[in-house]
């Protein structure tokens, strides 16, 4: 595959978006959540549930930067034996039905350390990931992943937060960095508070003044008309804990997923995605 | 970097870099929501420590709170029981609240208070910690959290009764392995909500740059003062120091006075367990290889795929499954040398302390003392060994009595 083609499919989602004169739905669900069946069952049946891009965690032991409902759905995927290669192999199985969604991956960085970086890089270009999210790697350890990661032609999103103001906006929003600018809308984990309309307004505003790149707002989002509101404001809106709360809602006691889960998780992300239709 | 070896260092005292990394070790690896607060702390740190002032004011609490210095304590019929080596025992159990955390948090609170910090949060595992930073709290009038794994909260009972006494919240963490890793985390998930007011008083030499360089600093202090105290005693250096790490605070502070010193051996003990074989132990550098957690990279145990796996020692205080990433510099380049005690053996060093010497030893610093107990019978009987006796043992009664089998 192309480097172009590759890192592109995160722009041309964007210029479509743009071309359709509405702001984006982002979904984010942990690989391998509750299981690897559904969990790609899910995948599969997010771009006709009008999903611009797919955000796919990748489960860590130890996600300082998210909440119990995401910490939960990371151990459950664990439990049952997810790795961050069946993480690949997913986005593999993906890639044969669909070439155009990005699908951009979250996580910590362990376990692409523990993977090796320069092979991690090849497999998920190699797989059809078009970008990345490290949580623990601020701009400070950009030579770690995010240099060796542009260099081959992946997009290194990067988070902002509430506190990236003032001369921390330039490290941030650095040349290191593609695809689009993921806004953390509050201060906290995943799946706690929201972010009041006018505060995200401020924020985007602040960050168009600084970069190009679409900004995608995150955190707190979870009926359709956040998502209705924030993508009015940004380019896309991302929802997460409330997505792998419908999973969790489709569970039995043993965590085992009931007959219909997948089907009833997607209806729900389609109700979130026509939020940024209407 | 990483080709750098003992050979070829002029010097073992440097680190870190301005970017926080001893070798390749150290860093900040933090979520962008932090970043800001750990480039102030940086700046607050490092303006407070050139400041005389600040000093000033850390030595009279250090002195006047803690009580400060300990003795370097002779133990003499330990060593005639061992029939090698003299061993003495550097007394942080003496310091007020038990064990050498006070030297530590006081730096930082004093930090906090110049910083305008209106909110305390901390983490703890066998509870010293804890119970040193809610005693700062109470003596500086500032509120208080201490994040503890609800295991540890079950087996040191006493020490969260006393944070609570002094007027701090104790939460049980209840996530992942309910221990002090899982501790830290949510510190730091408490940081990054209320990053405004509230200073992590972290225990260890780990964490996110400039922490593992500050808590070296603030403990430094235990090897600083052994040396001037071994001088007055003896005229001359000790042939070997030690001590038990989890994190690696009161090791790393015994130790940094001495890196440069080359013929002092440095040796810490990890907490080996039911055995390194078993894979139930929390010997990060025997049993670990580097990766990426709270903040900094360092030995670690982990699984091939990169997940933190348990870690297990019947100390709460070592129950972690990573090291001060400067232990993991020098344990690379060989500056020191990193073994460890099982929890068997560290329950016998309990005892044999104890009995011979009327001092009750935290089950954390029985596990160096398990180690003395193989060396120094090998070592002629005018070399000396100097100790981290790092905190006292009262904490540890109920769970020796019953792993010995006795009801209380």
């Amino acid at each position: 595959m192309s480097e172009i083609k590759d890192s592109g499919r995160i722009d041309a989602t964007f210029a479509r978006l743009k071309a359709e004169g509405r702001g984006g739905f982002v979904s984010f669900t942990t690989a391998g959540d509750p299981d690897y069946d559904t969990s790609l069952e899910i995948l599969k049946g997010l771009p006709a549930a009008g999903v611009d891009i797919i955000e796919i965690g990748m489960p860590f032991t130890d996600p300082v930067a998210d909440g119990p409902t995401i910490q939960a759905a990371g151990l459950r995927a664990l439990k049952n034996g997810q790795t961050l290669i069946k993480t690949l192999d997913m986005v593999r199985e993906f890639r044969q039905e669909n070439d155009k969604t990005p699908i951009v991956m979250m996580g910590y960085y362990n376990p692409i350390y523990a993977y090796g970086v320069d092979k991690f890089i090849t497999d998920a270009k190699n797989a059809g990931i078009d970008g990345m999210i490290v949580v623990d790697l601020p701009p400070e350890e950009d030579e770690e992943l995010c240099v060796p990661a542009k260099e081959a032609g992946l997009n290194f999103i990067r988070l902002a937060t509430p506190t990236t103001v003032g001369h921390r906006m330039g490290p941030v929003l650095n040349d290191n960095t593609s695809g689009f600018v993921y806004y953390v809308s509050i201060l906290g984990i995943t799946g706690t508070g929201s972010a009041a309309e006018a505060a995200v307004e401020e924020a985007v505003s602040r960050l168009k003044s600084q970069t190009d790149l679409p900004i995608v707002v995150g955190f707190g989002i979870k009926t359709p008309e956040n998502v209705k509101s924030v993508s009015s404001i940004a380019d896309a809106a991302v929802v997460g804990s409330a997505i792998v709360d419908r999973i969790k809602s489709n569970l039995d006691e043993n965590d085992a997923p009931k007959a219909g889960c997948a089907a009833d998780v997607l209806a729900f992300v389609k109700e979130l995605a026509d939020g940024a239709r209407n | 970097m990483s080709g750098v070896t003992a050979e070829n260092l002029n010097s073992f005292s440097t680190g870190p870099d301005e970017d926080g990394n001893f070798g390749i070790y150290g860093g900040r690896f933090v979520s962008e929501t932090l970043m800001p607060l750990i480039l102030d702390l940086e700046e607050a740190y490092n303006t407070a420590q050139d400041d005389p002032e600040f000093q000033k004011e850390f030595n009279y609490y250090l002195k006047q709170y803690a009580g400060r210095p300990n003795p370097l304590y002779f133990a003499e019929r330990l060593t005639e029981h061992l029939g090698g080596a003299k061993i003495y025992l550097k007394r942080e159990d003496l310091n007020h609240t038990g064990s050498h955390k006070i030297n530590n948090v006081l730096g930082q609170i004093l930090l906090a208070r110049r910083m305008g910090k209106k909110r305390i949060i901390a983490e703890t595992g066998a509870g010293q910690h804890g119970v040193a930073v809610a005693t700062v709290c109470a003596l500086f009038d500032l509120p208080c959290k201490v994040y503890m794994g609800k295991t540890d909260v079950e087996r040191q009972a006493p020490n969260v009764f006393r944070m609570k006494l002094l007027g701090a919240e104790v939460e049980a963490v209840t996530s992942g392995s309910m221990t002090l890793k899982d501790a830290m985390n949510e510190g730091l998930r408490d940081w990054v909500a209320n990053v405004e007011e509230t200073f992590y008083i972290i225990g260890t030499v780990a964490g996110p740059h400039p922490y593992p360089q500050m808590v070296r600093n603030f403990q430094r202090i235990i090897g600083d003062e052994v040396k001037t105290q071994l001088q007055e005693a003896e005229g001359c250096l000790p042939d070997v120091v030690t001590a038990c790490i989890g994190g690696g605070s009161n090791a790393m502070g015994l130790f940094f006075p001495f890196v440069d010193d080359p013929s002092v051996e440095i040796i810490g003990v990890e907490a080996g367990g039911h055995g390194v074989e078993t894979g139930e132990h929390a010997a990060s550098i025997t049993g670990g290889k580097p990766g990426v957690l709270h903040g900094n990279r360092t030995y670690l145990l982990q699984d091939g795929d990169g997940q933190i796996t348990e870690a297990h020692s019947i100390s709460a205080g070592l129950d972690y499954p990573g090291i001060g990433p400067e232990h993991s510099w020098f344990s690379d380049v060989g500056r020191a040398q990193y073994v460890n005690a099982t929890d068997t053996e560290a329950l016998e060093a309990f005892q044999l302390m104890t009995k011979l010497e009327g001092i009750i030893p935290a089950l954390e610093s029985s596990h160096a003392l398990a180690h003395v107990m193989k060396i120094a019978p090998k070592m002629d009987k005018d070399k000396i060994i100097v100790m981290c006796l790092s905190g006292r043992g009262d904490k540890d009664i109920n769970q020796v009595a019953e792993r010995l089998g006795v009801e209380l």
